[in-house]
This record gives structure tokens, sequence and C-alpha cells, in this order.
């Protein structure tokens, strides 16, 4: 496998300058010769599509769901961050860069990182034009709020719905292209293999998921921004859609996969009530802002929060982090969460959950300042638990939340199959291996509006290659390989439904690849996870027909393919043998925080699946503006 | 608990669909509806049936995805929230429940419980946006907007496309969605050069797509998870009004 980063030379400041400056363009009219299709209509997928058929390209686009507007960006909450330095707070493009670095711990491309920073202000600027509602102030100017990990204020909001209002400017962008005819949309088509020939990708192949027609789709490029795959664990703040599906069928067919153990466990969550349960839902992590997380210092103290005196409250985070405070990174949040309930300090059922409390905040600023700020996450959180969280505090536990790995891209986000780009949460670039809060929203729309743009025109006009049609056989072999794995899906006739082996496997997952991991619980997942493959293949029940709507075969087909990549992610897991942010392994920490070794693993892990074992490649992670040091929230 | 549920089953778009009766058991009142119904399909398909199909999604009341009417209300009626944020805590053991999908001649049924509501994405296809093309946009606060109309756009923005105002409607108009679309950009000064065709020209696309004619019933208003109030629906006309005397 061949990784080639094409990192532009230069001072880090001009590199993305330089190369925009370097790169061949393609005249107007020509860009209508090619078309690109685009998987996935979240933030990055909608503004690439939006964009690139702006420049004038043929947009094909694909979702999953109904309509484009309902990707799973739809949810985030908090916001979304850029260097703007509004708040006159000492912000600057340097110091998101590094804040981004230093809170991926030193895993991350710092040139990509630092490109992310330098267009997150025209980012703002964008949606702001498209009608974004963002908060704003009594005199009319933009609102900012500080968000986990970083000590400015630079993020933007709307309300608790940032992601919902900064998909309808990307959805309505794309809609509007839409009319125009020059993007065709496709919804309810799910990507279930991709399509290369002669090494260079050149189309997919989908299922209508209400007739069930399986159609081949060719194009001079291809665009994955199909999200994360947080769902590998089954329950996780993701919508019940996410999957792995488009990523690993790639990746089948060569693309490198980077880093997949860089899970992220979000520290506010609501706590898990019971065994039906089908996902779990975030808090914001905006209310850290205001609240503060806390646990009895006895052990097994099942006392009424409000009963427990002030001074047998432990206010961990505010004890270990002093200058972060409840603010500290996720990571650092959640793993100081879990230890405090593994020392039977936890509360709520199962003794799996800690306070955060917003009793002096209430006292300081007032029920109308906090109903302001916090209102529609105050009522979802007594919607689900019925609690009241203005008299009681809220109990909230971490959850799996965001996947900083992904495919491996270069500088241009082009994937090492030529062809292939991948952006958003579904590449590896940005985060290393844990991610600042509001910057995913960040990332999405700077890859879809202001990087992609750019870099597929470098690619088009280089390849070189023929056109080709669905009359290809890569084409035709590509549709009968999904007409078989259909049809073996439906003749196992089983015993057990797919939910029942996602749930497993995920509890797996979650038990000893989650938030520790060590090498004798990854060893002996490495043992469990092909067993319970072998039992899926055998035993699983997919009711009803491929021709026609069905949910239970749309499930299976994501959840074959958790199975094969959980595996990869476990062995990462283990080949990685040092902690680095969200990727915790036991054997390597400091009083609880993670010890990195940058000796052995300052380098990007990158496997190749397409034998019979997956091999691991390195990209060295070359740090020249930022330099790598212990990573200290205290 | 134990709950005796009605719930429309229809084969696909071709065939007709009918009522068909389930009991279902083990129903903890933590559970959400949906995961109520996971409950149910797990059980259907345990006893080889194929489980009743529906939209979801993020489950947590953003989407727009979940779509059903509970007991003759859209999202089970109760103020402010989708099916997937309703909790079972609101029912009681013994309780009859009838289910179905959202009704409306503009809304097909596809199977069971799931409509094709790509009429919405039309409407806004015909003008729900600020026609912008990406780069080149004038620094963000370069134009403040005062805070009492940016939260107007915001309280319309906060629609989700769900639907369930169209299926409350006893005309099923899409009227409150439409508009609610409209108000979002007709407050901010971005939206202002478009404001008079975007009211006429998606006015017209929700008329093409079969949606029926608004008689002011404020059902829309009464169902909406988000709490959209009608009050779009009156900046909807009058700017109907002007853009039809403008020509
Ligand atoms: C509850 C929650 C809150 C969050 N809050 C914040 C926040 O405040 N700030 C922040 O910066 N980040 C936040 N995040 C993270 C952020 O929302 C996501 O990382 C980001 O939106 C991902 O965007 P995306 O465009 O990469 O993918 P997505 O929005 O996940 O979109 C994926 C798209 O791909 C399509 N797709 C997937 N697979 C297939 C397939 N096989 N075939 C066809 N189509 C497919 C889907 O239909 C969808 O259109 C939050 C995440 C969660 C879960
Ligand atoms: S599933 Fe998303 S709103 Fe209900």
């Amino acid at each position: 496998m061949k990784l080639e980063s094409r990192i532009p030379s230069g001072p880090i400041e001009n590199k993305w300058t330089s190369h925009k400056m370097s790169m061949p363009l393609i005249n107007p009219a020509n860009k209508r010769k090619f078309k690109i299709i685009v998987v996935g209509t979240g933030l990055a997928g909608s503004s690439a599509a939006a964009t690139l058929s702006e420049l004038g390209y043929q947009v094909e686009s694909f979702c999953f769901q109904d309509s484009p507007r309902r990707a799973h960006s739809i949810a985030a909450q908090g916001g979304i961050n850029a260097a703007k330095n509004y708040q006159n707070d000492g912000d600057s493009v340097r110091r998101l860069a590094y804040d981004t670095v230093k809170g991926g711990d030193f895993r991350g491309r710092e040139s990509n990182i630092y490109r992310l920073a330098e267009v997150s202000v025209n980012i703002i600027d964008q949606c702001v034009a498209q009608g974004v509602p963002f908060a704003r102030e009594y005199g009319g100017h933009l609102s900012n709020r500080s968000f986990g990990g970083a000590q400015v204020s630079r993020t933007f909001y709307a309300r608790g719905q940032t992601g919902q209002q900064l998909l309808i400017g990307a959805y309505q962008a794309l809609e509007k292209q839409i009319h125009t005819g020059s993007v065709r949309m496709h919804t309810r088509h799910e990507m279930l293999e991709l399509v290369t020939i002669d090494g260079h990708a050149r189309g997919i192949i989908t299922r209508d998921m209400v007739s069930g027609k399986v159609e081949a789709w060719a194009a001079d490029a291809v665009v994955l921004a199909t999200g994360g795959y947080g769902n590998a664990y089954f329950l996780s703040t993701n919508a019940k859609g996410c999957n792995v599906t488009a990523t690993w069928r790639a990746a089948k067919k060569g693309a490198g996969f980077a880093n997949p153990c860089y899970t992220q466990i979000h520290p506010t969550c609501i706590p898990q009530a019971g065994d039906y349960q089908s996902k779990l839902t975030l808090m914001s992590e905006s209310l850290r802002n205001d609240g503060r997380v806390w646990a009895p210092k006895k052990k097994g103290d099942t006392r009424a929060p409000d009963q427990i005196p002030e001074d047998e409250r432990d206010y961990y985070l505010e004890r270990k982090y002093p200058s972060f405070g409840n603010l500290a990174p996720r990571d650092i949040a959640s793993r100081a969460a879990k230890q405090v309930c593994d020392e039977g300090r936890g509360v709520g059922p199962g003794g799996r959950g800690v306070f955060l409390d917003f009793a002096d905040a209430i006292k300081r600023l007032g029920k109308k300042v906090i109903s302001e700020r916090y209102g529609n996450l105050f009522d979802m959180y007594t919607t689900i638990t019925g609690e009241d969280p203005y008299s009681v505090p809220m109990r909230i536990y971490p959850a799996v939340h965001y996947t900083m790995g992904g495919l491996w891209v270069d500088y241009n986000l082009m994937s090492n199959l030529p062809g292939l780009h991948v952006i958003g949460e579904a590449n590896f670039s940005d985060h290393g291996a844990n991610r600042l809060g509001a910057s995913a929203l960040m990332q999405g729309l700077a890859d879809g509006y202001f990087v992609l743009p750019y870099t597929i025109g470098a690619y088009l006009a280089t390849a070189k290659q023929p056109k080709v049609t669905t009359d290809h056989p890569e084409f035709k072999k590509a549709v009968a390989d999904v007409n078989t794995r259909t049809a073996k899906f439906l003749s196992i006739k089983g015993k057990r439904t797919v939910d029942s082996f996602h749930r497993q496997l995920g509890n797996m997952m979650w038990e000893k690849c989650g938030m520790a991991r060590n090498d004798k619980g990854l060893n002996e997942l490495l043992k469990e996870i092909p067993a319970l493959r072998e039992e899926f293949w055998q035993n699983v029940n997919v009711p009803g027909s491929a021709d026609n709507l069905n949910t239970a075969l749309e499930k299976a087909g994501r959840v074959a393919d958790f199975f094969e990549f959980c595996e990869t992610m476990a062995m990462d897991a283990l080949d990685r043998d040092e902690s680095c942010g969200g990727h915790f392994r036991e054997e390597h920490e400091d009083e609880g925080e993670a010890k990195r070794n940058d000796e052995k693993f300052s380098h990007v892990s990158v496997w190749e699946v397409t034998g019979d074992k997956p091999v691991r490649h390195k990209e060295p992670l070359v740090f020249e503006a930022f330099h790598p040091s212990v990573r200290s929230y205290k | 608990m134990k709950l005796k549920l009605h719930v429309w089953r229809q084969p696909n778009k071709d065939q007709a669909g009918a009522m068909k009766d389930y009991a279902v058991e083990g129903v903890s009142e933590h559970m959400s509806f949906l995961e109520m119904m996971d409950t149910l399909n797990e059980q259907l398909m345990n006893k080889g049936e194929e489980p009743v199909a529906f939209d979801h999604d993020c489950r947590e009341g953003i989407c727009g995805s979940c779509s059903m009417v509970i007991n003759g209300l859209p999202h089970g009626g109760h103020k402010g929230v989708t099916v997937c944020q309703l909790h079972m805590r609101h029912f009681k053991d013994g309780d009859e429940i009838f289910i179905e999908p959202w009704r409306a001649k503009a809304f097909p049924v596809l199977k069971d419980l799931v409509v094709d509501r790509a009429a919405f994405d039309r409407i806004v296809a015909s003008g729900g946006y600020v026609s912008v093309a990406t780069g080149g946009a004038p620094d963000a606060n370069a134009l403040p907007i005062p805070k009492k109309e940016a939260d107007l756009s915001m309280d319309a923005a906060a629609c989700i496309g769900c639907g369930a105002c169209v299926a409350a409607c006893k005309n099923a108009s899409a009227m409150l969605f439409t508009a609610a679309k409209a108000s979002h950009l007709n407050h901010l000064p971005q939206g202002q050069p478009e404001r008079f065709e975007r009211v006429k020209n998606m006015s017209m696309q929700m008329d093409a797509e079969g949606f029926g004619t608004c008689t002011n019933l404020s059902q829309c208003e009464a169902v909406c998870p988000k709490e959209i109030s009608v009050r779009v629906i009156a900046e909807f006309n009058a700017d109907l009004i002007k853009a039809q005397v403008k020509g």
C-alpha cells in the first residue's frame, strides 16, 4: 500500500495558499464533462455536493434517509468553532490549530489541522450569508461561548440546534442546485459496493431501499461523506442508521483504514436505563460551562443528592484539573467519571453515573438565565428520565459518541485509491486521538465547502482516465456480489434477530475495547468476535424479501460489516501499545492519565484489509510547527 | 406492562393495507415508544413474521424521521415531542393503542408506517433558500441583525420537516411547513431580495404536490413537535398578497 501524504512544503502558514496556486485548474466549460458521485448528505456531503455543482460539475448525490436533511449531522447540539476572535480574547488561527493538535494528543496531521483552522473563518461567513440563524447579542452581533478543552470563546451556536441549522443551510444550498438540475438526488439509496477500474475509483453500487433494485453508477470520481462508525458499539449517541458499510466496502477494495481504534467517549450522556435501550442521548457539553460535576466521597452512598453535605462531595474535575476544571477535554472527563464509578462512588441504577449539578449556577444567575441557555436540554432530560434538573442534579455517564478513525486520506482528502475522496467524520485526518468539542461540524463544512472543491479538480485534471459506463465487467461483478450477499442473508433463516447479534457485539466492544483497553481483554476479544460472527452467518434470521422495503435486511448488511470492522478495530487497539487521547491502554498510564510513547507510536496506523488478514502500514507523523508535549490540563 | 396494539400493515405502495392486532408484552415504563415498537418487532421476528416498518433515525426528536399517528394524533399528541421522545410512562398496563402512518395524498404510504415525504424537499427546492454560492461572503459580523428578528427567524427554523402538520390537517395542507421555511428566511436581511418570489414559488409548488388549502384551523400548531406558531402562516399570506400585487 502506497501512502503519499502530499503535504506541501514550506512554512505551515503558507502551505494551503501555495498549494492552491500550484494545483492545476479545469476550465469552467470542461467541468461540465466530469461526473462526481457524492455519498452522504451530512454537513460534509451536502456542502460538497452543492459547491461542486456550483462550480459546474455534474453531481450524483446519495443518502439512505428519506431526505438529505435528515443526515446525522442534524443532531449536533453544541456549536461550531471558528478562529474569528470576535471576543477579543486572544484567539487566532494558530491557537485554534494548536488546541486541535494538542487536543488530539499529537496524533493528527498538523498540516491538515492548520488548514482547517485557516478556513474556519470562511465557514461562519458562508453560513451567515445562507441565512443560518446563529445566536446573537442585543447589539446584533454574533454570540460565542467556550467549549470543552478551550480557554477562549470561539464557539458559534444556534440555541441547542447548531447541527440542525448548519445542515439546513447546506441542505438548502443542495436543494437550490437540485432545482437547477445540476445535482441529481437519490434518497433511500444505500451504497453497498465501491467499484474500482485500473486502480481508480469509478463508481458505486446501491440498493434502492424501497423497491430493492440494485443499481450501478459510474463517474469520474467518488466522494464518501458517510459519517462515523460509533454504532459498532450498538449503544451510542449516533443516529440508528449510522454505519461503517460505505467506508468498509471501500476498504475491502483497497482503501486504507486509518486508526480504527480512535473512538471518542463523550462524558455527558444520560445513563443507560435498561436492556431494551436502543440508543444513548447526549447532553451537550456546553452544560459543563455552568454545571459542576461531582460524586459522593463515600462508596455506595445512596442518599439523595440534596442530603449529601458539601464536604462529603467530590468535585473531582475541579480537584484534579484546577485550570480547566469542569471544562477538561472529553477523553479526560470521561475517564475520570469511569474511575469514580469503578471505585464504587457512582450514583443511580447500577452505580454507573455521576452528578452534573446546576444548583450553584441557578443561585448565581437565576433560573431564568439558566433556562435561556439550556432550556431545551433540560426539557430533553426531563422527557427521557422524568426528573427535573432545575431541582435535582442531572445524572450523566460517558457514552460512545464520535470516531476519529476513518479512511486514510492525503492532504487533498484523497484516499490511497486514486479518485476516491473521503470527507467529514468518515476520514481520519484532523482530530488525532481525541476530538475537541465543536470541531466536527467545523471539519465537515471545511472539507465540503472549502477544501475538496479545490483539491478534487487537481485529481480530475491529471488523472486522464477513459470514460466508463456501467456495462464494464467490474460493475457487473459488483452488482452480482451485492445480490449474492443479499440472497445469503435471506437464505439463513436462523433463530436470532440481527439486533440481538448487534447488541452482543456492541457489548463485547464496550467492555473490552471501550473506555479502557488492555492486552488480555483485546486478545480475548479477538477470539470472541470471529466466534460470534460465525454464529451470525449460521443463525441470523432475516425475514422478508429482497425486492421490497426490508428493514431487517438493511440492518443485516450493516451488522455483517461491523463484525469484520470490529476485528480490525480490536487489532489496532492491541497494536497501539501506548495510551493517547481516547485510546487508553491500562498498561500505559501515569496517575490515571494517558501516557503516550512518541518514540514508537508517532504514526498513523493504516490497515490494508484486502487479504486474509489485515496488515498494518504506517504514515509517520511529522511535527514542524507544533512540538509534541505532555498533554496536561492541570 | 402488556399492551394491545392495532397497527397499520401495508405490504407496499400498490397493495391495500389494513389494521392488524398484536399483543406486546414486557413493556417497561422507561422505554420510548419506538423501543416499545422494537420490542414488538423482536417478538414478531422470533415468530418468523416480518417486522413493522417505520421511519426513525436520531431518536432524539431532531431529524424528523419518525412519523406515526397514535390514537388519532400525530406523534401521540403530547406537547412538544416527537414519537421517538414519547415515553411509555404515559401509558398503562392493558392500554389499547392505534398506530397509523401519516395520511395525505401528497404523502403516499410506501410500507406499513413509512410514507414518502419527498414533496417537502421539492417545496424547498422551489425557493426555500438564499441564492448564494459558496465563497465571497462578507464578514459574518459586517451585517448586525437585531436579536429580536434573529430569534423570530430561529423560532421558524426549528421546523424538523416531519410532516405532522400535514397529517393533523383535515385538508392535508402543508402550510405550516412551507410558511415556517419562508419565515426563517424572510426575517433575515439575507432573505429580502428573494422574499416575494420565494413565497410565490413555494406556494405554487405546494399546490402542485397535491397538498390541500389552509383553512386556518390551527390543528398543525397543536401537534407540531417544535411548537411552531401559526403566526408564520399569517406572515406568509401577507407576503403572498404583496407578491401578487407586485405581479
Ligand atoms: C448527538 C451528537 C451531538 C453532536 N454535537 C456536535 C457539536 O455540537 N459540535 C460538533 O462539532 N460536532 C458534534 N457532533 C459530531 C458531528 O455531528 C458529526 O461528526 C458530523 O455531523 C458528521 O458529519 P458528516 O457529514 O461527516 O456525516 P453525517 O452527518 O453522519 O452524514 C452521513 C451521511 O452519509 C449517508 N450514508 C452513510 N452511509 C451510507 C451508505 N452506506 N449509503 C448511502 N448513504 C450513506 C447518510 O445518509 C448521511 O447522509 C455531534 C454528534 C452527535 C452524535
Ligand atoms: S427519530 Fe429523529 S425525530 Fe424521531
